[in-house]
């Protein structure tokens, strides 16, 4: 039941970061944490008592194994996560090239 | 191989690096073929296998060999692995359903079974690999942004 | 074609298009612009095909088992009426689209990029109307999400990248928020097809965890559908971006990953309890104001329509709010009609500017002088989104006021009936300062639009016109269907779930 909520605490420093942070990059950082500790909560979700790691080989029998299903959606949510982080970066790069900076309170074309 | 230019890092790590990653590589390629055996399959594999040419960019320099991949090349070589995945998918409908596995499944723990599975695993092997390759060379690599463009 | 294997047509066709268009567009000219076109096409004529056989069908339910799996061990495609309204909303939308932007792309680079971001838009739009699979439905939501951060960028001029960078952070707490919740949904399931989650949630009775989980997910497909309070990557993306992308993201992109996923999943897996509702209603009529009242004071043409875009998601949300037949066909109907008023708007504000007009209304006067055609299909446009009979936007909105007046929410009735009056007088003020009045020299050399763009105009101010005749007996069963599948609620997974057995 800790490992939950140390997921949850995890998630929330993540959320800290993206809400505080005045440099980009460091939001950027702060939304990788936010995706990889659900990841890792997702993964938890799938445990089972005195289980073992859900692979097929010829000398151990199927039982007793973790659930497998939520390590084949984390696969997925990873990939996701990796081109999200891959586009903000490069939006990032040419952000700075075009303003200078990497401070959003500087960063206000658009208001209203 | 062991070049005495301004760019890239010191000998130490450029001669390790010419001894290593061969063996990174190929290792990337044997998680990305035994998918359906043990765990990886395409996606790691495929991280692998770019990672292995970071590492080469990274110690040599940026004159190195895979970094003069053209931007061309390496989204060529990105589509045609798509469409390698969508096509192995769509033979499904050869027996009725999309997505099915239709080629023979042969005995358990062996390589060549499970029908269609490792062939989508080499499709998104590859399809991966040239991506990160392409998005680390995109990074860093890159055009300045002149005026008036 | 057999029957049924056409349905994961919708899905293959855009994404192969994608790829192909990235490998051959910069060999062959045009190629580009020819695959697109076709893409779109035969996405339109698969959608009237599955509409046919959909009424054919006895039940109004066609299932499809990818893989040959039966669900729950794999992953099954449903359309039913519901979905099947957004797949002809999102087809015919992203048709006259595709057919503008051929013309209005030439002034940017890299087109085949363009389209290939395009078709993936399209692809994960489809992909999470038809899905049955909660987990499937998050992946094709993030593969629209991502395409369409990658489209508001597309220029790289100085705030097309802040507004993007804002959308796309925005955007990506809010998957993060629909990835707890459905992490939190399969460990007391411990399911993901959608059928059999509402079948073990009627069972098991969870008391607290319930309303946990639906919060979540309000903040999650609240910041998709541009809700008030999670409404402020809205004007700076729709207004920044180039013009068919904002007529995509605003017209269709909010409605089918937004106001589908939420009426999909409070409705048919969670079972929308009084409160929810409650909560749901009095957010979106604080949006219709605020949405109106922000809409007045802004001098940015597209800005203007992007705040519009807030009031109306804010009516088409009150009308769902209300839990009735009547106000969720209103909700319907006003979603129908609002993608395609918003996109002919955002698509006239493209053609000025394509033809060197500007962007503010301070600097333009007159156009309606030198582009006619332009201000008449605005004209057609405005009236209608402001709810003057006879077009298309005074039934709809009729209806969610009257269905508001009916269940006795009489303050809500009123303040929907003053959104509609704010809606009216800024888009008076937009037909003022840009096409009447004294003709500036800024806006006396511009020339008309070319012709595809005018065609795609010309064809979504003919559905403005007509959309009152969708009230009439033989035309109402398209919305009805899709009313019948919300109303129904839970029971709608005891439907699916025999029809899989079968």
């Amino acid at each position: 039941m800790g490992l939950y909520f140390l997921c949850i605490i995890l998630f929330c420093v993540g959320f800290y970061g993206v809400l505080r942070k005045r440099n980009i990059v460091k939001i950027i950082i702060g939304l990788v944490i936010m995706n990889y500790s659900m990841s890792l909560f997702f993964v938890l979700l799938g445990y089972r008592l005195h289980g073992r790691a859900p692979i097929e080989s010829q000398s151990q029998p199927i039982v007793n194994m973790v659930d497998p299903l939520p390590q084949a959606l984390v696969l997925t949510s990873i990939v996701i996560s990796l081109a999200v982080m891959a586009l903000l970066i490069a939006i990032a790069i040419r952000i700075y090239e075009r303003y200078g900076t990497f401070d959003i309170t500087k960063i206000k074309n658009l208001r209203g | 191989m062991i070049n005495n230019s301004k760019s890239g890092m010191s000998l130490i790590v450029r001669t390790v690096t010419g001894l290593v990653v061969c063996f990174i590589m190929l290792f990337g390629i044997y998680i990305i073929l035994h998918g359906h055996l043990s765990p990886g399959g395409g996606f790691a594999g495929g991280v692998m296998v770019a990672l292995s040419f970071v590492l080469l960019v990274l110690a040599f320099g940026k004159n190195a060999g895979p970094a003069r991949l053209s931007k061309n090349l390496a989204s060529n070589l990105e589509s045609i692995g798509a469409l390698m995945f969508l096509g192995i998918a769509l033979l499904g409908f050869a027996q009725g359903a999309f997505f099915r596995n239709v080629l023979g499944k042969g005995s358990h723990f062996d390589l060549f079974s499970a029908g269609t599975i490792p062939l989508s695993n080499i499709a998104i092997g590859l399809k991966v690999a040239v991506g990160l390759f392409a998005i680390f060379l995109a990074l860093v690599i890159l055009e300045k942004f002149k005026e008036g463009q | 074609m057999a029957g049924i294997n056409i349905i994961p047509l919708f899905v293959v066709i855009p994404l192969g298009a994608a790829f192909l268009i990235s490998l051959f567009g910069k060999f062959i000219k045009r190629f580009a612009d020819i695959a697109a076109i076709v893409t779109s096409m035969s996405i339109l004529i698969c959608s009237f095909h599955v509409m046919m056989l959909l009424q054919n069908t006895p039940g109004k339910l066609l299932i499809y088992k990818i893989g040959g799996w039966a669900p729950p061990f794999g992953i099954c495609l449903v359309i039913d009426g519901l979905s099947m309204f957004m797949l002809f909303i999102i087809s015919l939308i992203g048709f006259f689209v595709t057919v503008y932007s051929v013309a209005y792309m030439e002034k940017y680079t890299d087109k085949p990029k363009f389209f290939t971001l395009f078709s993936l838009m399209i692809c994960g739009m489809n992909g999470a109307v038809i899905t049955g699979d909660i987990f499937n439905l998050f992946v094709f939501l993030e593969i629209a999400s991502i395409a369409s951060y990658a489209l508001v960028a597309f220029g790289t001029g100085h705030e097309e990248l802040e507004a993007s960078f804002k959308y796309a952070i925005m955007g990506s707490v809010a998957s993060c928020f629909i990835f707890m919740a459905i992490a939190f949904l399969y460990g007391f399931t411990s399911t993901l097809n959608m059928a059999d989650m509402a079948r073990v949630l009627i069972y098991k009775q969870g008391n607290s965890f319930v309303p946990f989980v639906g919060v979540l997910l309000l903040m999650g497909f609240g910041l998709k559908s541009a809700l008030i309070p999670f409404h402020a990557w809205l004007p700076d993306a729709h207004s920044s971006a180039p013009a068919p992308v904002s007529a995509m993201l605003s017209g269709v992109l909010i409605k089918a990953l937004g106001v589908y996923s939420l009426v999909r999943i409070f409705f048919n897996i969670l079972g929308a309890t009084q409160g929810f509702l409650s909560a749901l209603m009095f957010l979106s009529v604080i949006s219709i104001i605020i949405g109106g009242i922000l809409s007045l004071s802004q001098w940015n043409l597209k800005r203007l329509m992007a705040y519009s875009s807030i009031g109306q998601i804010g009516y088409i949300l009150l009308g769902i709010g209300l839990g009735t037949p009547l106000g969720i066909f209103g909700a319907m109907f006003h979603l129908l009609n609002h993608s395609v008023m918003k996109s002919l708007l955002f698509l006239t504000a493209g053609s000025i500017d394509y033809a060197g007009g500007g962007k503010d209304l301070r600097e333009m006067s007159g156009i309606s002088k030198s582009m006619p055609f332009t201000a008449k299909m605005n004209l057609i446009a405005s009236l209608s989104v402001s709810g003057i009979p006879p077009f298309g936007g005074f039934f709809s909105k009729l209806i969610i006021i009257v269905a508001c007046l009916q269940k006795g929410y009489l303050g809500y009735g009123v303040c929907a009936v003053i959104g509609s009056i704010l809606t009216l007088s800024a888009f008076m003020k937009v037909q003022k300062f840009a096409f009447f009045g004294e003709i500036k020299d800024s806006s006396r050399n511009i020339k008309e639009a070319p012709l595809l763009m005018r065609f795609s105009m010309a064809f979504l101010a003919l559905f403005c016109v007509i959309g009152g005749l969708m009230l009439l007996p033989g035309m109402r069963f398209f919305i009805s269907d899709a009313v019948q599948v919300v109303v129904k609620g839970t029971g709608y997974s005891s439907v699916i779930l025999e029809a899989v057995l079968k």
